[in-house]
C-alpha cells in the first residue's frame, strides 16, 4: 500500500480523463457520453481520496503518503504528501468537482467537451497545490491553475467575460511573481525548497519580513483580502455557474492553505510581526465588504462579496496563531467551500430558468418552487452561521480565539456576523418571499432530479459537520497542535 | 591536418555553397533540387558537428583565432537545426509569392556559415568576418520579395542601420586593438586590466554593435520594421537563427576578453536587459500586426536572455543558453501557426485575422494557445522554466532589482499574449483558412507544441547538456 503512489494518482487521474476526452473526438453530438466520462473520472478520484482519508493516520503530525522523486538534478525534488491540514482541502476538491460536472445542464451549450477538459485539468492542478511539499512544485501548480480558469471565465462566461478574465489573470499573476522571487531567494538562503526540510532548518529572521511580504502579496490577491479583492466579484459574476463554484469553493482556499502552510510554517517571526496588518485588513474586509454585499442587486455579486467577508474571518483566525483559531479557519474554509458552492448553484438554478441574476426580478416564488426554497433557506442559514450548520462552528472558534487575543478586533468582527445575517436574510426575503409581481415567474419549475442530488449532497455535510464536527477536528488537531508548538519554540528560541 | 577535421563543418558547408551556386547557374529550374540539397547539407553539417566536435572541452586552432568548445558545438548544432526547420517549412510560402528561387537556400546557407564562424571566433578579425558574411546574406534575404515595396524598404533600412552598427563595432575593435596590441581574445584578456577611458569606450562600442545585432533596447529600432516588411519565412529566420550567434558572441566577448572589466560592463548589461524587457512588453501592447508584435516580443525575450549574462556567473550563462534554446522552440511553433494562416494563397498577418480561430481550427488554436502561454511564462510550460532558470541565476547574485523588474514585466507581457488568446477563443469566427499544409509545417508545429507541453516532465536533460558549458 505504501508503494502505491496514491497522491500522484490523484493528481494524474483527472488529467488522464481530460486526455481521453481530448482524443475521443468521434461523438461530437452525443454530449452525454462526454459528461459521463468526466463524471466517472472525478468520481473515481473522489473514492480514491476517501480511501486516503480512511487510511490516514490521525495520531501523527508527520506528512503521510510521501513521494519523493528527483525532478531536476541537485535542485528540485518532486515531493508530495499530506498531513492533517491539507487532506481536508484535498477531499473538498475531489468532492466539489463531480458536483460541478453534474451541475452542467443547459448552462454550457457549446464546446461542452472543452469545458469538461478544462474542469478536469483544473482539478489536477488544485489537488497538486494541496499536496505538494516543495515550494517550486507548489508554485507550478498554483500558477498553472490560471490557464484553465482563464479559459473557463473567458469562453463560457457572461457579457463582460473578457474584462473579468483579464482582471482575474493579471491580478493573480502580479501577486504571484513576487512569490517566485521569494521562493528562489529561499533556495539561495537555505539551499533547499523542500518544505519539510525548511521546517527543520528555519529561515534566518532578518530575511523573514521581506519573504513574508512576497508570499503575502500572492496569497492576499488569491484569498482575496481587502483592498485587492476587486477581481473576485467580477470573476464570479461573469464565470459560468460551474466556474464560480470551483472558484469560490476551492481556488480561494489555496491562499488560506498557503497562509497556514507557508506563511505561518516558514516565517514564524514575520507572521508574529505582521499580525496587526492582517487583523486590520481582515476586519476591514469583514465590515466593509459585508456592507457592500448589503447593497448589491446582483445575487452572484452579493455572494461574491460575502465570500470576501468570510475569507476575512479565515485570515483573522489563522493569524491568531492559536489552536482554536486555526482549526476554526480550516473548518470555516471547508464550510465556505460547501456553502458558497451551494449558493452559487442555487443562483445558477434560477438563472437557468429566468436568465436573470438581479434580485428584483424575483420575489414571491416560495409557493412555485417549494423544494428549492427549503434548500436555499438551509444554505442561507449556513452562510450566516446559524448554530447547527457548519458555518457556525468555524466562525465560533475563530471569534473565540480572537477574543482571547484582541478584544477590540473580536468585537468588530462579531459585528460583521450580524451584518452577514442581515444581507443573507434580506436576500432570501427578497427572492423567495413577498408578493409575486413578475408574471414571467409563474412558469418556473421546481428543482429537477440532478439539482436535488447536487444540493442534497452539499446539504448533508453542511448539517453533519454543524452538529458533529469531530471528524474534521480529529483530522486536523494533531497537525495544528504541532504547527503551533513549533511556532512557539521558534519564537522563543529566536 | 587534425585541425581541419575540427572545422570540417565549416569547410563542408562552404564547399557546398560553391557547388550549389554552380549547379544553380548551369541547371535550369533547379530551385527544388537546390532546396533539397541545402536541407541535406544542413543536416549533414549538424551531424558532422555533433560527431567531430561535440564533447571537446576546449580546443584552440589556427594560432588562437578559432575556438571549439561545448558552447560553440552546442550553439552550432542549434543554429543548424533551426536553419533546417526554417528552410523546410518556408517552401510553400515562397512558392505562393513566386520567390522560390535558387538564391534563397544558398543565402541561408551562407548566413549560417557566417554565424558558425562568429560562434567559433576567438579573434576580432575572424569574428568580424563572420559577422559581415551573415549580415550581407541577411540584407539580401530581407529584400527577397523585391516586388513588394515593404520588403525593399525593410532590406534598405536593415542595411543602413546595420552598416552603422558594424562601423561602431569596428571602431570599438580598433580601440581595443590599439590598447592591447592584439586581436586575439585570450591575449586581450591578459592585457585588459586597467580601466582607461578609451578602453571603456572600446567596450561600449563593441557592446552597442552587438546589442544592435541582437536587437536589444535602445538599439532595437530596426527590428519591428524589418520584421514586418520581410517575407514571413525570412522574419522567422531573423527571429531565431541570428539571435543564437549573436548571443554566443555576446557570451564570448563578455567572458573571455572583457572578464576582468566586469564592473564596467555589468551595469550596461543590466540596463540593456531591463530596458529590453520593459520596452518590449509595453510597446507590444499597441500592435496590430502579428509580425510587429513578434518583433517586440522577441525584443523582450532578448532582455531575459541578457539578464542571465549580466550575472557574471556560469549559472547565468547556462540559463541564457537554455533560455534562447527554449525561445527558439516557441518561436518556431508561433511562426508555424502564422504560416498556416492562409486562404487561397494569401497569407494573413493582422492580429484580427486570428479572430475566432478556435471554432474552425481547434487543433491549430490549441497549439497556439500553448505556445502563447509558454511565451508568457506560465507554468508548467517550457517558457516558465526558461524564465525560472534565468531568475534563479540572477537572484543568486542578489540582483533583486533586475529580477523584480523582469518578473513584473512578464505580467505586462502576459497582457498582450492573453489578448491574442482572447481574440482566438472569445471572439466571433471568420472564414476558414486553408488546410492543405505541408507535412513539415504540421510536424514543426506539432513537435514544438509537444516539446513545450511535456518539457516539465524531463527538465533535467537540457540542463545536463548545457551544464557542461563552463566559461569562467
Amino acid at each position: 500500500m505504501i508503494d502505491f503512489p496514491i497522491l500522484s494518482s490523484l493528481i494524474l487521474l483527472p488529467s488522464i480523463g481530460a486526455l481521453f476526452l481530448f482524443f475521443n473526438r468521434s461523438n461530437n453530438e452525443n454530449n452525454l457520453t462526454v459528461k459521463y466520462v468526466a463524471l466517472f473520472t472525478s468520481l473515481v478520484n473522489f473514492v480514491l481520496s476517501i480511501y486516503l482519508w480512511i487510511s490516514f493516520d490521525q495520531t501523527t503530525s508527520d506528512f503521510q503518503f510521501v513521494e519523493d522523486r528527483i525532478w531536476i538534478e541537485n535542485f528540485i525534488n518532486y515531493k508530495v504528501g499530506v498531513d492533517g491540514i491539507s487532506i481536508l482541502f484535498l477531499i473538498l476538491t475531489t468532492f466539489i468537482t463531480p458536483l460541478c460536472i453534474i451541475s452542467i445542464n443547459n448552462s454550457i451549450k457549446n464546446r461542452l467537451r472543452e469545458f469538461l477538459i478544462a474542469v478536469l485539468i483544473m482539478e489536477s492542478f488544485m489537488i497538486g497545490v494541496f499536496c505538494s511539499l516543495d515550494l517550486v512544485v507548489f508554485y507550478l501548480f498554483f500558477e498553472a491553475g490560471l490557464i484553465p480558469m482563464f479559459l473557463i471565465i473567458g469562453i463560457w462566461g457572461g457579457s463582460r467575460r473578457v474584462y473579468s478574465a483579464f482582471k482575474f489573470f493579471l491580478y493573480t499573476l502580479l501577486g504571484s511573481v513576487l512569490m517566485l522571487v521569494a521562493i528562489i531567494s529561499i533556495y539561495w538562503i537555505t539551499g533547499t525548497t523542500d518544505v519539510t526540510k525548511l521546517y527543520g532548518i528555519g529561515i534566518d529572521a532578518k530575511y523573514q519580513n521581506l519573504l513574508w511580504l512576497a508570499f503575502f502579496s500572492s496569497f492576499a490577491v488569491k484569498t482575496p483580502m481587502w483592498p485587492v479583492h476587486t477581481w473576485l466579484p467580477d470573476a464570479h459574476v461573469e464565470a459560468p455557474t460551474a466556474g464560480s463554484v470551483l472558484l469560490a469553493a476551492i481556488l480561494l482556499k489555496m491562499a488560506g492553505y498557503g497562509f497556514i502552510r507557508f506563511s505561518l510554517g516558514l516565517f514564524p517571526v514575520a507572521s508574529e510581526a505582521f499580525t496587526p496588518l492582517i487583523y486590520t485588513l481582515s476586519v476591514i474586509a469583514i465590515i466593509f465588504t459585508s456592507l457592500i454585499a448589503l447593497m448589491q442587486e446582483d445575487m452572484k455579486k452579493l455572494i461574491a462579496y460575502s465570500s470576501v467577508a468570510h475569507m476575512g474571518f479565515v485570515t483573522l483566525g489563522i493569524f491568531t496563531i492559536q489552536q482554536q483559531g486555526i482549526e476554526g479557519s480550516i473548518i470555516q474554509m471547508i464550510s465556505h467551500g460547501l456553502v458558497s458552492a451551494a449558493l452559487f448553484l442555487c443562483v445558477g438554478v434560477i438563472y437557468d430558468r429566468m436568465h436573470s441574476r438581479l434580485i428584483n426580478t424575483y420575489g414571491g416564488i416560495v409557493s412555485l418552487v417549494p423544494k428549492y426554497s427549503v434548500l436555499f433557506m438551509l444554505f442561507t442559514l449556513a452562510a450566516l452561521g446559524l448554530p447547527g450548520t457548519s458555518g457556525f462552528v468555524g466562525e465560533f472558534l475563530i471569534l473565540m480565539a480572537a477574543f482571547k487575543d484582541n478584544f477590540l478586533v473580536a468585537v468588530i468582527a462579531s459585528l460583521g456576523v450580524i451584518i452577514g445575517a442581515a444581507y443573507m436574510l434580506w436576500l432570501y426575503k427578497r427572492v423567495i418571499f413577498g408578493r409575486l409581481i413578475n408574471s414571467d415567474l409563474k412558469g418556473m419549475i421546481d428543482l429537477n432530479k440532478s439539482e436535488i442530488v447536487i444540493l442534497t449532497c452539499l446539504a448533508i455535510p453542511t448539517l453533519l459537520f454543524g452538529f458533529y464536527p469531530e471528524p474534521l477536528i480529529n483530522t486536523i488537531e494533531v497537525s495544528i497542535n504541532n504547527l503551533i508548538e513549533t511556532h512557539n519554540i521558534k519564537i522563543v528560541s529566536r | 591536418m587534425e585541425n581541419l577535421v575540427l572545422v570540417l563543418p565549416e569547410v563542408f558547408i562552404s564547399l557546398s555553397i560553391m557547388f550549389l551556386l554552380i549547379l544553380g547557374v548551369f541547371k535550369k529550374n533547379s530551385s527544388k533540387i537546390i532546396q533539397n540539397i541545402s536541407l541535406l547539407v544542413l543536416l549533414i553539417t549538424a551531424v558532422i558537428t555533433f560527431n567531430e566536435t561535440f564533447g571537446i572541452e576546449e580546443m584552440i586552432l589556427f594560432n588562437g583565432s578559432v575556438i571549439i568548445d561545448y558552447l560553440s558545438s552546442f550553439m552550432k548544432i542549434v543554429t543548424l537545426l533551426a536553419a533546417f526547420l526554417v528552410l523546410v517549412i518556408s517552401s510553400n510560402y515562397l512558392k505562393s509569392f513566386k520567390i522560390f528561387k535558387i538564391e534563397y537556400p544558398i543565402l541561408i546557407l551562407s548566413s549560417v556559415l557566417g554565424m558558425m564562424l562568429m560562434i567559433s571566433s576567438n579573434d576580432l578579425i575572424v569574428f568580424y568576418m563572420g559577422l559581415e558574411l551573415q549580415s550581407l546574406a541577411l540584407y539580401v534575404l530581407a529584400t527577397f520579395n523585391r516586388d513588394e515595396i515593404k520588403s525593399s524598404e525593410a532590406g534598405l533600412k536593415y542595411f543602413v542601420l546595420s552598416a552603422l552598427s558594424s562601423g561602431l563595432l569596428l571602431y570599438g575593435c580598433s580601440l581595443i586593438y590599439g590598447f592591447t596590441g592584439s586581436t586575439n581574445f585570450n591575449v586581450i584578456a591578459t592585457q585588459l586590466n586597467s580601466d582607461q577611458y578609451a578602453l571603456t569606450f572600446g567596450i561600449v562600442f563593441i557592446l552597442v554593435g552587438l546589442a544592435f545585432k541582437i536587437s536589444a533596447v535602445p538599439f532595437h529600432m530596426w527590428a519591428p520594421d524589418v520584421y514586418e516588411g520581410s517575407p514571413t519565412s525570412v522574419t522567422l529566420f531573423f527571429t531565431m537563427v541570428p539571435k543564437i550567434a549573436a548571443l554566443t558572441v555576446f557570451i564570448r566577448f563578455l567572458y573571455i576578453p572583457f572578464l576582468n572589466l566586469i564592473d564596467q560592463w555589468q551595469m550596461i548589461l543590466v540596463f540593456l536587459s531591463i530596458a529590453s524587457m520593459v520596452f518590449g512588453a509595453v510597446a507590444a501592447i499597441g500592435q496590430k500586426n502579428l509580425k510587429r508584435l513578434v518583433a517586440y516580443s522577441s525584443i523582450s525575450h532578448v532582455g531575459y536572455a541578457l539578464a542571465g549574462l549580466a550575472t557574471g556567473s556560469n549559472d547565468g550563462i547556462q540559463s541564457s543558453v537554455i533560455y534562447i534554446t527554449i525561445y527558439i522552440i516557441m518561436n518556431l511553433g508561433l511562426f508555424s501557426c502564422l504560416l498556416m494562416m492562409k486562404r487561397n494563397n494569401v497569407y494573413y498577418e493582422q492580429i484580427d485575422d486570428l479572430s475566432g480561430l478556435s471554432k474552425n481550427h481547434p487543433l491549430l488554436s490549441l497549439s497556439l494557445l500553448v505556445i502563447l502561454f509558454s511565451l508568457a511564462g506560465i507554468p508548467p510550460l517550457a517558457g516558465f522554466f526558461a524564465k525560472f532558470y534565468v531568475f534563479k541565476s540572477v537572484l543568486e547574485q542578489s540582483m533583486f532589482f533586475l529580477a523584480i523588474v523582469g518578473l513584473l514585466s512578464t505580467v505586462v507581457a502576459a497582457f498582450y499574449y492573453l489578448r491574442l488568446i482572447k481574440i482566438m477563443y472569445f471572439d466571433k469566427e471568420k472564414e476558414k483558412y486553408d488546410e492543405d499544409h505541408s507535412l513539415w509545417l504540421r510536424f514543426s508545429l506539432g513537435a514544438s507544441t509537444l516539446l513545450i507541453l511535456i518539457y516539465f516532465i524531463f527538465p533535467s536533460q537540457l540542463i545536463e547538456i548545457v551544464s557542461r558549458i563552463n566559461m569562467i
